[in-house]
């Protein structure tokens, strides 16, 4: 009987952890992707500044609007520049950032692949 | 052979990142949003403070005529300095003065008025500081001259006295 009543008290506390699921987590998805602009290093979802908090109300209101996240993104972007979000699309400003990595993986595989030939 | 070909590379190398960072050290990280020109300014509905009406902004800018919207708040400092300067652009008959009053409550908003008089033809209210981002703002005071729903001039933070003669010489 005392182990029944254990197990019930501690399902019972089991189960309220659920009540704290995440409600905004479109929104949340959205604004971590959006660099606040007078709190500079911080996104809009961390931020506590009056303009993030002026971002996430505006946020809410075009997921209300029934806009996607790319179409918000867009949004912001044409009017803040892509400054703003945190993963910049390809562009002519960016595609040295995109391509970098592949340009450095592809040589540092050319120089191994070469040294084993050389060896071999 | 080998070994002067590593050293040139390596010496190479370390003058590329000294260029980059001494380069980066230098430029500023405070980043202001690129100023577009000719953006069409954006629709949106707003109260008006003082008066009860609202309405939405294609009957406040009318085309072929020139809107100077300030953003600004009776809290912000720097409003408070450039304020004489839009008193003073206020006597200009081809430009309306329209002000949007930021994140400020009624009673000080009106009382910092008062205290320093209006030139805003017009003031919209923006609560909750979304309108101004619709607008591409990011704080106060920020200043937009527009002409044929379009904005032609930006101006972000207080206005100085060469803005002024700019912002003459543009409506001309």
């Amino acid at each position: 009987m005392k182990i029944l009543k254990v197990f019930i008290i501690i399902f019972l506390l089991f189960s309220f952890n659920n009540l704290y699921a995440n409600e905004n987590n479109e929104r949340n998805e959205i604004t971590k992707n959006l660099r606040c602009l007078i709190c500079q290093g911080q996104s809009v979802y961390d931020s506590d500044s009056d303009f993030a908090n002026s971002m996430k109300i505006l946020v809410d209101k075009k997921l209300d609007e029934g806009l996607s996240d790319k179409e918000i993104y867009n949004f912001f972007k044409e009017k803040y520049g892509d400054w703003i979000l945190y993963d910049p699309r390809l562009n002519k400003n960016t595609y040295l950032l995109w391509l970098l990595p592949i340009l450095i993986f592809l040589i540092g595989g050319a120089i191994i692949i070469k040294s084993f030939i050389l060896k071999k | 052979m080998k070994n002067k070909l590593i050293l040139s590379s390596t010496i190479l190398i370390f003058v590329i990142i000294f260029v980059v960072f001494y380069k980066s050290l230098k430029d500023t990280n405070i980043y202001t949003p690129e100023v577009k020109f000719n953006n069409n300014i954006p629709t949106f509905s707003a109260e008006f403070l003082l008066s009860t009406d609202k309405l939405s902004s294609n009957t406040i800018f009318e085309r072929d005529k020139y809107y100077l919207l300030n953003i600004w708040a009776s809290w912000c400092v720097p409003c408070r300095d450039e304020h004489s300067l839009l008193m003073n652009l206020n006597k200009n008959e081809k430009l309306t003065l329209i002000g949007m009053n930021y994140k400020d409550s009624k009673k000080n908003a009106k009382s910092f008025l008062d205290e320093l008089g209006n030139p805003y033809r017009k003031i919209i209210v923006d609560k909750n500081g979304t309108t101004a981002i619709e607008w591409g703002a990011f704080g106060v005071p920020e200043t937009f001259i527009i002409y044929n729903n379009k904005t032609i001039k930006k101006y972000i933070g207080p206005l100085t006295q060469e803005n002024l003669l700019e912002i003459q010489n543009l409506i001309k």
